[in-house]
């Protein structure tokens, strides 16, 4: 029955491989932000984002690396925070590639610094492909089941079959609730029930 | 033996665990032949309901053959005898039992002051459903100790395939008791939220029971391909309003009778409700999405009948009370009272009034089960009920 049942999970788990590569993104992400929160000098310097000035702004992508990570890990559903990892990644490559060559180039830490995020993009993008993929893959445009009545004498047959079982009664309305007059329930109920089924 | 064993959010794995043995003189001990993956199953996977700890065995729908009784079960059961496991655990001797509310049952759950704490008082024990409802082991496994065996149990004849049987565990009795609690007259219009597989067996309990009209409501065209096959209406929500076709059903009246068979886990994808109850669910500020509760209460015709069989977990938030009072509506909710109904529901099944093996769309090995979890859940290849075969390929 399971006609194209997709086999993305690892042996014997729920998880796929991009599942798990998920949770280390969400672990890298609390942990770098972590680092540009605490530590914005040591970060700017490797990045070549050097000077008091950019500190605050090392400081604010650090928030928001922890709370993408955050996110990543407490969801059940990893793939629009992994996305919002590339979106971040996009601002960290523009910040770094703007920056005046003359600034970062004398070390040579500018191309390193976008060697190391574009890598990381790459990771983000190849896993939120994967999981996008994994999700929306299979989905079941042509299943119909519109021959699965579950009625093996015909739906006619079972229209109102049941109404005689002794468990229904342990439900019914009280009597002092039931509404009264011209309506449609109350004492008058099961003969109608029955003249109902008699017709089918 | 094999068991899915829960490890954390969205991870379930096969694993090797020890055999259950005989814990208690009521106790036996099964050999699973069939389980399944219950959509409320779901609700743990995805970690939305609380008392989950690693290494717990997951599932609640199962059936098998005696292989072992304890001393005090004996009288009831014997080695050999095929049953069905109710996936509510009932002494069969206190007084809600006695009454035939097995679901709350006032024994069973053996961390009752944790249930006490939750819900003011406990409710029964449940199979693989948290530490709440008892922590116990669950039927997704090669073996399954039933506790309180000699009334925890529902003999089933041989010679009638498992496929037939294995929802006498808990979708068809939840379908049944939320289209019995609407008490049906045959004029009535009952509309159906949601075509999972408890959603399958309401809109078919809805018909036996002698509704005038079903109205089926989802938004996944199998689903409700399955719904119209057994004489619903459908309204897909993506295309169109709910609200406003029920009301043209209805003579702009609005249904007398509605069923939630959704739950906490609402997905009215682009509705105003249900963009707020995620953003506070992330914030940890709600537990549970009620977008459908808000709905029937407003859509039910006045002196109406709300039913929900749908599994609610902890806190929800703007619940229209004042349309509930003012309207006079009648609510009726709970847990199934499983025992309560599965002799009624297997004579239909035996009389052939219902198979209701037609809601299967999988069948797999239980090694392949933690990654039909997912293809379940993300409603993938056309997936509506799973059922697992230890020993199957």
């Amino acid at each position: 029955m399971a006609r194209g049942v997709p086999r993305t999970a690892l042996s014997g788990r729920s998880r796929s491989s991009h599942d798990r590569t998920a949770k280390g993104l969400g672990y890298f992400s609390i942990a770098l932000g972590l680092a540009e929160l605490l530590a914005p000098g040591g970060v700017g310097q490797l990045a070549g984002l050097d000077g008091d000035g950019n500190k605050r702004l090392i400081q604010a992508y650090g928030l928001r690396e922890i709370a993408t990570g955050v996110a990543i890990l407490a969801s059940h559903d990893a793939t629009p925070w992994i996305w919002a990892r590339v979106s971040g990644d996009a601002i960290d490559i523009a910040t770094v590639a703007a920056l005046p060559s003359d600034r970062s180039g004398d070390n040579g830490r500018k191309p390193w610094a976008l060697a190391a995020l574009l890598a990381v993009t790459a990771l983000d993008v190849a896993c939120a492909v994967g999981l996008t993929t994994e999700k929306g893959s299979h989905k079941s445009a042509n299943a119909d089941y519109r021959n699965r009545s579950g009625f093996p004498q015909g739906l006619q047959a079972a229209r109102g079959s049941a109404v005689h079982y002794a468990s229904v009664d342990t439900m019914r309305t009280p009597e002092a609730l039931q509404p009264w007059g011209s309506g449609d329930a109350g004492s008058r109920r099961s003969s109608q029930v029955h003249d109902d089924t008699s017709t089918r | 033996m094999k068991a899915l064993v829960w490890h954390g959010t969205t991870d379930i794995r096969c694993d090797t665990v020890p055999d259950p043995h005989i814990e208690d003189d009521r106790d036996a001990i099964i050999k699973v032949t069939s389980c399944a993956i219950c959509g409320s199953d779901l609700h743990l996977f995805d970690h939305f309901m609380p008392g989950m700890k690693s290494g717990d065995i997951m599932g609640h729908e199962t059936m098998g053959e005696v292989v072992e009784v304890g001393r005090g079960a004996k009288s009831k059961l014997k080695v050999g005898d095929r049953i069905v496991v109710p996936f509510t655990i009932i002494c069969g001797e206190c007084e809600q039992c006695r009454r035939g509310n097995f679901s709350v049952c006032e024994r069973t759950n053996r961390n009752k002051k944790i249930g006490d704490a939750a819900f003011g008082h406990t409710t029964a024990g449940l199979f693989g459903y948290t530490h709440l409802t008892g922590g116990y082991a669950g039927g997704q496994a090669e073996y399954l100790r039933v506790p309180f065996a000699d009334a925890t149990h529902i003999k089933v004849p041989s010679g009638i395939d498992d496929e037939k049987l294995l929802f006498l565990s808990d979708i068809f009795p939840t379908g049944w008791q939320g289209a019995v609690q609407c008490d049906i007259q045959p004029t009535d219009t009952v509309a159906i939220w949601g075509c999972g597989p408890v959603g399958q067996m309401a809109i078919r309990s809805a018909i036996m029971l002698g509704a005038k009209q079903v109205v089926a409501i989802d938004r996944l065209p199998e689903r409700l391909s399955m719904a119209k096959a057994a004489g619903a209406v459908t309204i897909n929500f993506e295309e169109e309003s709910t609200v406003a076709r029920l009301n043209d059903l209805t003579d702009g009246k609005g249904p007398e009778k509605c069923i939630d068979a959704v739950g906490l886990e609402a997905h009215a994808t682009g509705s105003i409700d249900t963009i707020y109850d995620r953003a506070k669910q992330a914030m940890m500020l709600e537990t549970d999405r009620p977008h459908v509760l808000r709905e029937m209460i407003y859509v039910c015709r006045p002196a109406g009948t709300l039913s929900v069989p749908g599994v609610y977990g902890g806190l929800l938030d703007k619940i229209p009370f004042g349309a509930l009072m003012n309207k006079g509506l009648t609510v009726r909710t709970g847990q199934t009272h499983v025992n309560r109904w599965t002799d009624d529901l297997l004579k239909m099944i035996l009389e052939e009034q219902i198979d209701p093996s037609f809601v299967i769309t999988h069948r797999v090995g239980l090694e392949q089960g933690p990654e039909m979890y997912k293809t379940f859940r993300d409603k993938q290849d056309g997936c509506i009920k799973v059922v697992l075969t230890p020993g199957r390929a």
